[in-house]
């Protein structure tokens, strides 16, 4: 393993103020290796979400430092943080956050089209088994083929760094190995940095490393002594 | 193709409905900009090219009889590049089948040659250059409307001999644009004749050899023409110059020059309240629409796209509707166009109208809307900036209504669930739904202040020709005569009532303010023709002063009390300073009056008088009317029920006609706020409202949610609408009043009734479109749906 991709320090987040305040992140230490597959576990609310929009540059912490490459996060302002976006970040969202105006291949142009060197979107689409359903809207998807385009989407860019925010959730066991495939097999032929959240533990055995979560603090960072192949996880 | 372009246009598609009819509001204001200028260049363009190249004078003086060699003296004035002199004369027609003779005006072109100013446009027949001394040109519009055409013969009386004239040609005039019969403001090709005659044969009828009886005069380009008007006015003072006037004493050109400035005041203030409304509209309409791709925003962001790319595909959306509403107000406003200049070659006789598109008004029509539009959408686009890219990450959160609590809970517990949700989102966006109140309350507006203009017409017609004059027939003289020739016309049969008037020519001034007109002299106690105030009680006439109307006062500004120069233009032709003892509501024209003796006293002209207003007993018109053409001081009779019938033709046909188009604009403009009101909450109901149907709510009682909303905007919008559309009222019958009539700004609540109508069966229309929508909509997949 060669260089840092990010380090934090303290890192904190507080949503409101007062006695209403929640406290999402409670001052989070850590570091990602360029090239890493990293799971994170942990219960509902435990602030998993949160620390994967602070990485990504969605969101801000309230205190402490994010580090990306030789870049503070934190002392970016939004335009930069959208540059930042644009030219490293891909997203799997947990909700998968498709426009339902335009087809699977247009989600996946949405992106494609800012991008720098992007996978042609019909290629991203084949990856995630989708290919014949290029041109169906995402109402005319089932849940999980909508959470496979979402992942097209994120893939196509080749991004450095991809963000999954419980990307199997939705599928039936079979095509989550499918889909775990495809980011595989993207971090392993072009070295992208992979965090995925999930509630399923059996997921953490294709890791380089899990994290565990709760009430806002890492409780356990382990690195896995042999990983798994997509294939081969069962839950 | 871009995929956001992509989403753009299926934006659009999904919502095209909303989309047509904000454009449509849009196109409406942008035709009316594109229409009305056009117009405007046309018709100024025409008149100028019209002018220029038949040299109408830049001024005319009249004077009694002025011998011909005074022309090389007006010739050396300063600023003086053409002079023409020439002689005019009062004529009487004799149409056949017709009781009255039809008065006509003479004029004299010169012997040979073309005239140096005021030449005329042949458009059928031969010049005068071989006609003999019965031979005439006659005012192409006249023969029109009587059928006329060279060969033809008239009878014609004129200086109180009758002969008969031959039609050699017909001509159009520039000074004779728009024609009425003198004193009348109406125009009426058939009740007005216009012919040309050769000098000399005019001389020999009018006893003017070797003079003339009006000067014209053409200026140089950098020529003062008051300092002309005042030398022409010294030179012809001893040949008895009434007073030399520019074109603004021009009936014709006044009432041209007045059309156009309507046009331009009405180009200049009713586009700008579409275009606020469209503006308005937008807003809401891309604002909801942001609001439900809340997460779809921060989907474009968290992949990398700027807030100025996100913004930027809501302003193309906003733009594009502005750009079609454009595109097809243009289109409209060219068709409208030409339509109008068909119309208006029937009271403006152009020998060639052609509309001209003033590229600068597609300039402005365009740029107008897409600024506006962007207003309406740029508010909106400040939300998207401000959303937070995270927002894509988290699930829809339920609308808040958590601070609807203003609404007394007692109030609540009174009404069923339905309602209560018909309340809560009233109140949850009073901002929006203040918007929609003001938006319907201005089309309302303006449908009733249009239908109130209409019915101001109507009243104007109805105090002018029933109220204020009360007679039948008014009986001209060629001079002023002794008072006995009214008992002489009371004896005679079928005159019920005759009553005596004086009418002098005056140019009346208060500081440097001045207008050209006449003081009507009528006897104290006058039933027929009478002064009124503005509640129509009578103003009885005043032998110490001038009864003015309002429009002069106003133009003068004067009030009683004050002091008028009064300087007459007849006979000895004294300069008198009276004082202003009323002002009295007009109707048509600017009149001011005084009592007759005492006018006579004034101008030391005892017992004359120069008509006389009649009461006629109808079954005895005929021969009456018969008489009187044949009576040498007649120069002519009017009858009242033509110049009404003639009047009523103009409303209806050109000014009522722009009148009922803006009418039907107003409907639109009403439709498009409450089809988008109602769409939008549709919208963004649809969810909730499906759920009500699967909870075991009927169809009927779902609509009700939504359309109680639509119904209590548009109720408390009518009367909000009632009240502006009066304050739209005034300022319209103050733009829609002239010289020429007056517009008064009243409340007519048959008008705001319409109005109120217009409003309701718009809102009832869209109510139905939207609850046919709402009925269509498959439940599971409304569900399915976000938001
Ligand atoms: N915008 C917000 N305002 C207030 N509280 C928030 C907001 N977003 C998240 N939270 C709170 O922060 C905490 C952490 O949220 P986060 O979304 O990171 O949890 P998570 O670990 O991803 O949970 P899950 O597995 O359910 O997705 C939760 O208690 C949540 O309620
Ligand atoms: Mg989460």
């Amino acid at each position: 393993m060669g260089a840092i991709a990010y380090t934090t320090r303290g890192l904190t987040k507080v949503y409101g103020d007062g006695h209403t305040a929640v406290h999402a992140l409670r001052g989070v230490d850590l570091q990602v290796p360029e090239g890493e597959v990293v799971v994170l576990l942990g219960p509902s609310g435990s602030g998993k979400s949160t620390l994967l929009n602070i990485l990504g540059g969605l969101d801000r912490p309230t205190e402490g430092t994010a580090r990306f490459r030789d870049t503070e996060l934190t002392g970016l302002n939004d335009r930069q943080l959208t540059r930042y976006r644009r030219d490293h970040i891909g997203f799997v969202f947990q909700f998968y956050n498709l426009m339902p105006s335009l087809t699977a291949r247009e989600n996946v142009e949405l992106v494609t089209e800012i991008a720098r060197d992007p996978l042609d979107p019909g290629a991203a689409l084949d990856l995630v088994g989708l290919g014949a359903r290029m041109d169906h809207f995402p109402a005319q998807l089932s849940g999980g083929e909508q959470q496979r385009v979402a992942i097209a989407r994120a893939v196509a860019k080749q991004p450095d760094v991809l963000f999954c925010d419980e990307p199997t959730g939705a599928l039936d066991s079979q095509t989550g190995r499918d889909v775990l495939a495809v980011l595989q097999r993207l971090n392993q032929s072009l070295g992208t940095t992979v965090m995925i959240v999930t509630h399923a533990a059996s997921t953490a055995g294709m890791a380089d490393r899990v994290i565990r979560f709760a009430d806002g603090r890492i409780t356990s960072d382990a690195r896995n002594a042999t990983k798994l192949d997509a294939a081969e996880i069962h839950w | 193709m871009s995929p956001l372009t992509r989403k753009l246009l299926r934006d659009l598609w999904r919502m095209k409905g909303q989309a047509l009819a904000i454009a449509l509001v849009i196109a409406t204001g942008v035709m009316m900009t594109v229409m009305m200028t056009g117009l405007v260049e046309s018709l100024s363009e025409t008149r100028r090219a019209y002018y220029e190249r038949y040299r109408l004078a830049d001024i005319v003086a009249p004077v009694v009889r002025a011998p011909d060699r005074l022309a090389e003296a007006a010739a050396r004035i300063d600023g003086v590049a053409a002079v023409q002199t020439r002689i005019t004369g009062g004529a009487l027609i004799d149409m056949p089948g017709r009781a009255v003779p039809i008065q006509a005006q003479a004029l004299s072109l010169p012997d040979r040659g073309a005239a140096r100013l005021n030449d005329i446009h042949l458009t059928a027949g031969q010049g005068l250059a071989r006609a003999g001394d019965d031979d005439i040109l006659l005012l192409q519009s006249f023969a029109t409307a009587w059928g006329l055409g060279p060969g033809d013969t008239l009878s014609v009386t004129m200086n109180g001999a009758r002969r008969e004239l031959t039609v050699v040609g017909l001509a159009q005039s520039p000074e004779f644009l728009f024609t009425a019969a003198p004193g009348e403001m109406i125009a009426d090709d058939s009740r007005y004749g216009v012919f040309w005659m050769r000098h000399g044969a005019l001389a020999a009828v009018q006893d003017q050899q070797g003079a003339f009886n009006q000067v014209l005069v053409g200026l140089t380009r950098d020529a003062d023409a008051e300092a002309v008007k005042d030398a022409l006015d010294r030179l012809l003072d001893p040949y008895g110059a009434t007073g030399a006037h520019g074109r603004d004493g021009q009936f014709s050109d006044i009432v041209i020059t007045q059309e156009i400035a309507g046009l331009r005041s009405t180009a200049a203030s009713v586009p700008p309240i579409f275009l606020a409304v469209a503006a308005f509209l937008l807003n809401i309409v891309v604002g909801r629409l942001v609001q439900a791709e809340r997460e779809e925003i921060g989907l474009m962001k968290a992949f990398g796209y700027t807030d100025t790319e996100v913004s930027l595909h809501y302003l193309r959306l906003v733009l594009a509707i502005a750009v079609i509403g454009a595109a097809l107000g243009c289109l409209f406003g060219i068709y409208a166009g030409y339509g109008m200049t068909d119309l208006y070659l029937k009271f403006f006789k152009f020998p060639f109208l052609v509309f001209r598109l003033d590229p600068a008004s597609f300039v402005i029509g365009v740029g107008a809307s897409i600024l506006a539009a962007s207003a309406g959408g740029m508010l909106v686009l400040r939300r998207v900036f401000a959303l937070a890219p995270a927002e894509a990450m988290r699930p829809p959160a339920p609308a808040d209504y958590s601070r609807t609590g203003r609404v007394g809970q007692a109030v609540l517990n009174l009404v069923d669930q339905p309602t209560r949700m018909v309340i809560r989102r009233l109140t949850r966006q009073p901002v929006r739904m203040a918007g929609s109140v003001i938006g319907i309350a201005c089309g309302m507006a303006l449908s009733s202040a249009m239908l109130t203009i209409f019915a101001a017409f109507d009243v104007t017609i109805e105090n002018g020709f029933a109220v204020a004059d009360r007679s039948h027939a008014l009986v001209g003289f060629n001079r002023a005569v002794s008072e006995d020739t009214i008992l002489a016309l009371k004896r005679r049969p079928g005159v019920m009532r005759a009553e005596p008037m004086r009418q002098v020519p005056v140019i009346l001034s208060n500081g440097r303010h001045e207008h050209r007109g006449a003081i009507t002299g009528l006897p104290e106690g006058a039933t027929l023709i009478r002064a009124l105030s503005a509640e129509l009680a009578e103003i009885e006439m005043r032998r110490d002063g001038l009864i003015v109307s309002q429009v002069l006062a106003d133009k003068l500004h004067l009030a009683p009390g004050d002091t008028l120069r009064v300087d007459v233009r007849e006979g000895r032709q004294p300069v008198l300073d009276l004082p202003v003892a009323a002002v009295a509501t007009g109707f048509s024209g600017t009149p001011v009056y005084m009592e007759l003796e005492a006018l006579n006293r004034a101008l030391d002209e005892p017992g004359r008088v120069s008509a006389a207003a009649l009461l006629v007993d109808g079954a005895q018109a005929e021969a009456l009317y018969a008489w009187l053409k044949d009576q040498p001081a007649v120069a002519g009779v009017a009858i009242k029920n033509e110049m009404r019938a003639a009047l009523e033709r103009m409303m209806d046909e050109g000014a009522g006609q722009t009148r009922f188009i803006l009418g039907a604009l107003a409907f639109v403009l009403t439709f498009g706020i409450v089809y988008n009101t109602a769409r939008i909450a549709l919208a963004e109901r649809g969810r909730d409202l499906a759920s009500l149907r699967v909870i075991g709510f009927t169809r009927g009682e779902a609509a009700y949610v939504l359309l109680g909303e639509l119904a209590v905007v548009t109720l408390v919008a009518v009367p909000l609408g009632a009240a502006l559309g009066h304050g739209v009222t005034q300022l319209l019958a103050a733009a829609y009043s002239s010289e020429l009539y007056v517009i008064p700004a009243l409340f007519a609540p048959a008008a705001q009734g319409q109005a109120a109508l217009v409003v309701l069966s718009a809102a009832l229309a869209s109510g139905l479109l939207v609850k046919r929508d709402l009925d269509r909509a498959d439940l599971v997949e409304t569900l399915k749906t976000r938001e």
